[in-house]
């Protein structure tokens, strides 16, 4: 027995002495990981340090032209420019590339003058040739190379062409109302001509473009590496020396990382999560101001769906200040419209459908429904900005209709197949939610209940012929008034025909180290990183 | 011994087919047009017709079986429709991280699970026997998940000694030439770097093992209790041999043979059932890989990486039923 007993205390000293060497030499890494903290880059370079930005996706094109996907703008605004810009955290039109614009009277031709002596990252030179090549380039795809340009100008854009060697003139076919503010968005960043004919297909792996950042190295669902541009045309900018984007898919792993000082901004931040980092004093909020719209979907062609006064019913039994309180930590707002207040034409006028469940079961006696019936709610399986837990939030509602004697039953697919399946009118009510691309209602109205975007972006399948003519009269008028009054008619009748549950406008969270200064995160949710400095 | 290998070797050869075959018509069985699912709704008829043929779709499936299989055999996995590069080449740093992450995983089952299953069958139903045996059903059962977040909460937030996620300090970057980052940061001699990637292996690996961990060790416990029942061992043992002698050169080579046969299923597992753990700790492995190619309808790269994973797995079979033959001589095919 004492032998083996000896045995024993050899073993479990062995395996106490590995644990302890593991501490030891574990701690010696812990200490010396402040050190490493600190940057290696930014003692030689002496400036502005590095920028570890945590998110939840990689990119998987970084040619902004060829993708729609928001994790590929989030780098390209920052290596790529556009003819104008969005103010910096609205999405007002200011000067760009381009230093000023003039529209013609019918607003069928539009004149830019291009700044001078703005250089691309590979040397040559940005002038007229390089816009009407890229403008080329993008009317010469179709809608699967190039999706944005086709659905923002496609066949209105009759032809570009170079006056001289710094001004453009647009003609277009049809007045495009929020032609300026389309120019804004960041897939028609300017690339250079030299990059595109030299990398061909490989282009979107090795962007060139005229923005403060340049393209350094990618590692594929790891890391985006982008760095100073030397040359770059505003004086002093940017102030960081480099920035790499990393991938961590997991919301509470991404919070642990920036926690951990691993990395020093993150987006996709839970909102339950914003106490405890109000609560650390190594970190820091921010909001993103609202460009976007969370909805429960009625499909307008499904069974009980289909009329007006049950879409109505459903309106009045969803309490939306509960959903705020529990799943926003209150950084959201009721949403009324389909779209938030800060878009020009928002009607301030229209009055939300209170919360009022006995309102409910009224309407739905008066269709006949006294005794409810039975549905689909379709919950989204990933977190978004706007939607940070479908299924909670799918239950709240599921809850709420309960009460008016609808019995919801919640059904999830896998995100690809949840899209498509909606897209299809397969659901009866589905959650979904829009984030706006350049702050016009035409973005919001237009693609998201007009009859012509059945089958893209308009999942209910609503279709109004009064709200197409207005729509469609908007898009094409150059009077910016006019324009909103249309809008707002068009809300009216929206409200009334009640296609979708319009739930919030949420305020998306990121969270960054205490030394961060000059972040502004952008509505539009791609942030241009050039005035942000590390302290 | 050679001769079994090589018969072994050849009865690969079917097995691979049907594999082959299998993940061929994986993407075939999809309910409708595969070319206008991947281009979605608001795909023109040209480009549906344009992919239909560059997907060798509108030839007949024995065309199509042995004209992909010819690509295997010249190691063309097709092409991404995604990234549109070559997957054979953009697959590699995915299985080089995957690999990496799983070799260490294993290593660590295999050397806790082994010896702590060895320790509780030689002291059968004493303390140590019941603590190992409790965790063990604990680490059977546990949610990766929530260990991997518990992992990151203590050891990176409160103790500051380990990184929270990724492969490397990306502040200092590893350059990589084989992808396999404590291969390059040794080539290159960046000791310091080593020390990084090895911190940056310990929380998703320790992750990773606990479950095999825990299935070694309850399996070698009771392959061991059997063993040590045999009358060799008690012979041996009233000799008065050491129990390091009595373990290490009698019973555990009898008692190993159920646990390779575990650990070579548990090291495949391991490749493909990574995700959790990649999502948790970011690691850019295949599991990851193959889950962004699912909701982007990436088929030829989810065939692919399906292929590539199903073929280690296979492999590792083969070389856990080599090693049967090694270390037990009475195992014999003939």
């Amino acid at each position: 027995m004492k032998k083996r007993n000896g045995w024993l205390l050899l073993i479990v000293g062995f395996i106490l002495s590995l644990v302890l060497v593991g501490c030891n030499s574990s701690s010696t890494g812990g200490e010396s990981e402040p050190e490493g903290k600190k940057d290696p880059g930014t003692e030689e370079k002496g400036s502005g340090g590095t920028l570890v930005f945590g998110r939840g996706g990689d990119s998987t094109s970084l040619d902004p032209a060829a993708t729609t996907e928001g994790e590929a703008f989030k780098v390209t605004k920052n290596l790529f420019e556009t003819l104008v810009n969005f103010g910096e955290q609205d999405t007002e039109i200011e000067a760009g590339l381009a230093t000023e614009w003039e529209p013609s009277e019918d607003g069928l031709t539009h004149t830019l003058k291009l700044r001078e002596g703005v250089k691309f990252h590979d040397g040559t030179d940005f002038n007229a040739e390089a816009v009407v090549f890229n403008l080329e380039r993008w009317k010469a795809g179709n809608k699967e190379q190039f999706y944005y340009y086709n659905s923002q100008f496609g066949d209105k854009i009759d032809s570009v062409k170079a006056v001289d060697d710094y001004t453009v003139e647009f003609k277009l076919n049809t007045p495009i109302a929020p032609f300026y503010k389309n120019l804004a968005m960041s897939p028609f960043g300017i690339a250079s001509p030299a990059a595109i004919e030299k990398f061909g297909d490989k282009f979107m792996e090795n962007p060139v473009g005229t923005g403060p950042f340049v393209f350094k190295e990618w590692k594929r669902n790891d890391r985006i590496t982008i760095e100073k541009y030397a040359d770059y045309w505003q004086e002093g900018l940017p102030k960081l020396d480099s920035v790499i984007f990393r991938s961590i898919p997991e919301n509470s792993a991404r919070l642990n990382a920036l926690a951990s000082g691993e990395v020093d901004l993150i987006d996709g931040v839970n909102f339950s999560d914003v106490p405890q980092i109000e609560g650390n004093a190594d970190l820091q909020v921010f909001e993103r101001p609202t460009l976007n719209v969370a909805y429960l979907g009625l499909t307008n062609t499904r069974g009980p769906i289909e009329e007006k006064l049950v879409r109505q019913a459903l309106n009045y039994a969803v309490d939306k200040k509960s959903l705020i309180d529990a799943f926003y930590a209150g950084a959201a707002d009721p949403a009324i419209n389909p779209m938030p207040p800060v878009v020009a034409g928002y009607n301030e006028e229209i009055e939300d459908y209170p919360y009022d469940p006995e309102k409910a079961k009224e309407l739905l006696k008066e269709a006949g429904y006294e005794d409810g019936f039975e549905m689909e709610l379709w919950a989204m399986p990933v977190p978004r900005p706007y939607m940070p837990d479908g299924q909670k939030v799918a239950e709240a509602i599921q809850s709420n209709f309960e009460a008016i004697g609808v019995k919801a039953k919640i059904v999830t697919y896998e995100w690809g197949t949840y899209l498509e399946k909606a897209n299809n009118g397969e659901a009866d009510s589905f959650l979904l939610g829009w984030t706006g691309d350049n702050g016009d209602a035409d973005n919001f109205l237009y693609v998201l209940l007009d009859e012509d975007s059945i089958g893209s972006n308009n999942y209910t399948y609503y279709k109004n012929s009064k709200v197409h003519e207005l729509l469609t009269k908007a898009q094409a008028s150059p009077n910016q008034e006019e324009r909103e009054k249309l809008y707002k008619e068009a809300q009216v009748i929206i409200k009334d025909d009640a296609p979708w549950i319009p739930l919030v406008h949420s305020r998306p969270i990121l969270a960054g180290s205490a030394g961060i200064e000059n972040f502004k995160p952008h509505p539009t949710g791609s942030d241009l990183l050039s005035n942000i400095e590390l302290k | 011994m050679l001769a079994y290998t090589i018969r072994r070797i050849l009865s690969l050869i079917p097995v691979l087919l049907g594999l082959s075959l299998i993940v061929f018509f994986m993407i075939r069985a999809i309910p409708g047009d595969p070319a206008q699912i991947i281009l979605g709704q608001l795909a023109t008829k040209e480009a549906v017709a344009e992919l239909t043929k560059q997907l060798g779709l509108d030839q007949p499936w024995f065309v199509q079986y042995f004209t992909y299989l010819g690509g295997l055999f010249t190691g063309d996995l097709g092409e991404s429709i995604k990234t549109k590069s070559a997957i054979s080449e953009e697959i590699w740093p995915y299985l080089a991280a995957t690999l990496e992450l799983s070799f260490c995983a294993i290593a660590i089952a295999i050397f806790v699970g082994v010896n702590a299953g060895i320790i509780s069958a030689w002291y059968q139903n004493s303390w140590f026997d019941y603590i190992a045996m409790v965790l063990a059903l604990i680490g059977v059962s546990m949610p990766i998940f929530w260990l991997g977040l518990m992992e990151q909460w203590v050891f990176a937030i409160n103790l500051d000694w380990l990184p929270t996620s990724g492969r490397e300090e990306v502040r200092n970057p590893i350059s990589s030439i084989t992808n396999i980052y404590m291969i390059d940061t040794l080539i290159q001699g960046r000791f310091d770097q080593l020390w990084d990637v090895i911190k940056h292996l310990i929380l998703p690996s320790v992750a990773l093992a606990t479950i095999p961990m825990a299935i070694i060790a309850r399996i070698t416990r009771s392959s061991m209790l059997e063993v040590m029942r045999s009358d060799y061992i008690r012979t041996a043992r009233a000799k008065g041999l050491r129990m390091f002698w009595v373990v290490y050169k009698h019973s555990l080579k009898n008692a190993i043979i159920p646990v390779l046969t575990v650990i070579g299923l548990q090291t495949g597992l391991l490749l493909g059932g990574a995700i959790l753990t990649e999502t948790v700790f970011s690691w850019p492995g295949m599991g990851r890989y193959i889950v962004d190619a699912i909701s982007a309808r990436d088929y030829p790269v989810i065939q692919s990486g399906i292929l590539v994973i199903a073929f280690i797995f296979v492999m590792i079979n083969l070389i856990v039923d080599l090693l049967y033959a090694a270390i037990d001589p009475r195992i014999k095919y003939n």
